[in-house]
């Protein structure tokens, strides 16, 4: 048992990645430059909660993630685990907990292999962690898979190809895929992107079911209109960095950051009749190669001051309060 | 007065071997007034962008089309290419999804837009150059940018680069496949503002294909929803929303997450039914919250209803005998 009870979590997290010199620039020996691609990111995952990850692209949420699971390795910060601290983890210490952290990506298509069939996509993971004893205790994993979700009977589905099956379908059987295992830490990049509008609704209900059977959810996600309907809480990225987190109704309906609120203003709508004045920043964020001085976000604020030029701010209680944050000091 | 542009009974069909075809599109029938936004929206497959390719006479040489394509009431579909043609990026314009595809790469923005001038004969020298700066400054992109590649420009800016490339015949309709699908939410909303202007400031029509419901709910007055290669429903935006005459249109919105909006989406069970076999009953049936025998036995079709409206749904029938 943690000492919090806390899944997860992530102290003031970096991730580097050198930029390219190329052969003239490293003749000419030009200073190495570096992206970074997460700029001191804090946060925490409960058991049985999803928490969103929210920005546009470039803003550092899928490097979180794939930091999280070791995949990248961190320039500094710490990640724990169940109360235990994976920050340097040698690969041996975290071949067990592999199993307890999943990770499903935006394109079915693409994360399940064309030549497995569901019953081989679903087994794979149980053999190559040694699970799951004898042929006929997997195969009796792999039904029980498909059920939770919803690949019912799932004898329609074990002998079929992902050529054979909807976005949908092959979205559950990645999902099948990743909690066959029994992982603790479901992470999910953009689950549902890829996928028809008609059949979104189901697959995050489902995610939604798991959450409420004691799982972790960590969607990563481009949509604060899906945020906004699945998650419990929300976190939002600019940058490298969280600028505001909160439980998604108050962050959505009382945002505090200029960011959150200039983002929240250009989601579309789905009834005509609002139409609401959208506050379009102009330009694009910039890269993470020059992150401009004091607030990163000063550049393109539509409220930003002097101060704000110098002052780089941390994330601290706002609005309501019961865990809402923000990063910004004119921010109540 | 007849439309700007009108698709009457639009079928597309692809031959596919032992002797079937993929019936495509269904019978659109479709109309666009000058200056007005009309969403074609529908899930993949459905058909929408299948039918502005035939509008466009973009279709591969393994497609068959029949029907009628009018074009201020003269039929530019009857003469194959050679009727088409005259009026491709003139009069109808196309913006694709994934500008990186639309523009050339070995060549800079500016020289591109130049070439398009120059091959329509509309304009050459430092009229063309002047011209492409109006049309860069008219997307929002500064002038001397033009003078870089494809690839120096994000995302954004090449979708406003096939902006100004098809805004360079003058055309009168612009046509827009998914706009904004690849797109990050504030350069999403940067593209919207844009076609909202350059509707506006040109007088174009738009005719804007895309999956995405609030997009069409916020820019479009009219749109039109497709299943199964046909149109299921049409009418004002507003309309559609608020009183949807057809099951699926209702779903749809059902199933769309809103920032705002109270509950939870639903999903729509099932999946669209293919289009290789002849359909019988009405297609959406088999996945229909409200469906009873008679669709299963009769195809609805496409009727006009109050307010300029349209929809293809027995159950509009069902309530017209019951005020009767």
């Amino acid at each position: 048992m943690s000492s919090n009870g806390r899944l997860l979590e992530v102290e003031d997290l970096v991730v580097h990645y050198p930029v390219p010199r190329g052969l003239v620039g490293t003749v000419a020996r030009r200073p190495r430059q570096l992206v970074r691609a997460v700029d001191g990111v804090s946060f925490s995952l409960a058991r049985g909660e999803l928490l969103a990850l929210v920005g546009e692209s470039g803003c550092g949420k899928t490097t979180t993630a794939q930091t999280i699971l070791r995949l990248v390795e961190p320039a500094g910060g710490r990640i724990a685990f169940d109360g235990r601290d994976i920050t340097s983890a040698p690969n041996r210490a975290m071949r067990p907990l592999r199993r307890r952290m999943q990770i499903i990506y935006q394109d079915p298509y693409e994360s399940l292999d064309p030549r497995l069939t569901v019953r081989g996509t679903v087994e794979e993971p149980l053999l190559i962690h040694r699970e799951g004893g004898s042929k006929q205790e997997r195969a009796e994993l792999v039904r029980d898979a498909l059920v939770r979700v919803e690949l019912t009977p799932p004898e329609l589905f074990l002998g079929r190809y992902p050529h054979e099956l909807s976005g949908g379908q092959r979205q559950r059987v990645a999902i099948a895929a990743s909690i066959v295992l029994g992982p603790e830490l479901l992470v999910a990049d953009e689950p549902v992107s890829m996928l028809d509008v008609s059949v979104r609704a189901g697959v995050l209900a489902l995610l939604d079911r798991l959450r409420e059977g004691g799982l972790g959810v960590l969607m990563i996600t481009h949509d604060l209109s899906t945020a906004a309907r699945f998650a419990d809480r929300i976190a939002v990225m600019y940058l490298g960095r969280i600028v505001e987190q909160g439980p998604a109704a108050a962050l959505v309906g009382d945002p505090q950051h200029p960011y959150t609120k200039a983002l929240l203003s250009v989601v579309p709508r789905r009834d005509p009749r609002d139409r609401t004045r959208p506050q379009i920043l102009t330009g694009e964020a910039p890269d993470a190669v020059r992150i401009p001085p004091g607030c990163r976000f000063h550049p393109r604020c539509p409220i930003a001051i002097a101060e704000c030029r110098e002052i780089d701010p941390a994330l601290e209680p706002a609005g309501s309060g019961q865990g809402h944050e923000a990063a910004c000091i004119l921010a109540g | 007065m007849s439309a700007l542009l009108e698709l009457e009974d639009l079928h597309v069909w692809f031959d596919l071997e032992g002797g079937r075809e993929l019936h495509a599109v269904q019978g659109v029938t479709l109309a666009l007034d000058a200056g007005q936004r009309l969403g074609l929206v529908g899930e993949s497959g459905c058909g929408k962008t299948t039918t502005v390719l035939g509008v466009l006479g973009l279709l591969p040489p393994s497609a068959s089309v029949s029907g009628r394509v009018l074009l201020n009431g003269r039929d530019i579909l009857a003469g194959g290419e050679d009727s088409i043609r005259p009026h491709r990026w003139t009069d109808l314009a196309i913006v694709f999804q994934g500008a990186m595809n639309a523009l050339n790469p070995v060549q800079t923005v500016s020289a591109q837009i130049v070439e398009a001038l120059e091959v329509h004969g509309l304009a050459s020298g430092r009229a063309a150059r002047a011209r492409v700066g109006e049309l860069l400054e008219a997307v929002g992109i500064p002038r001397d940018r033009g003078e870089r590649f494809p690839h120096e420009f994000s995302g954004g800016m090449r979708q406003r680069a096939a902006m100004a490339m098809a805004l360079a015949c003058n055309p009168s309709v612009l046509v827009t496949d998914e706009p904004t699908t690849a797109l990050d939410v504030m350069v999403q909303a940067q593209i919207l503002e844009l076609l909202d202007s350059l509707c506006r400031d040109f007088g174009l029509a738009l005719l804007l294909v895309t999956h995405d419901l609030p997009v069409v709910a916020q820019l479009c007055d009219r749109a039109a929803v497709m299943y199964a290669g046909e149109i299921v429903e049409r009418g004002p935006v507003d309309a559609l929303y608020h009183d949807p005459r057809h099951p699926y249109t209702r779903l749809l919105f059902a199933a769309t997450p809103d920032l705002h909006g109270n509950g939870t989406p639903v999903s729509i069970p099932g999946a669209p039914p293919r289009l290789d076999r002849p359909l019988e009953g009405c297609p959406f049936q088999p996945r229909c919250d409200r469906a009873f025998a008679r669709c299963v036995d009769e195809r609805p079709l496409l009727r006009s209803l109050e307010g300029g409206r349209a929809a293809a749904c027995h159950l509009n029938d069902v309530v017209a005998e019951k005020v009767h």
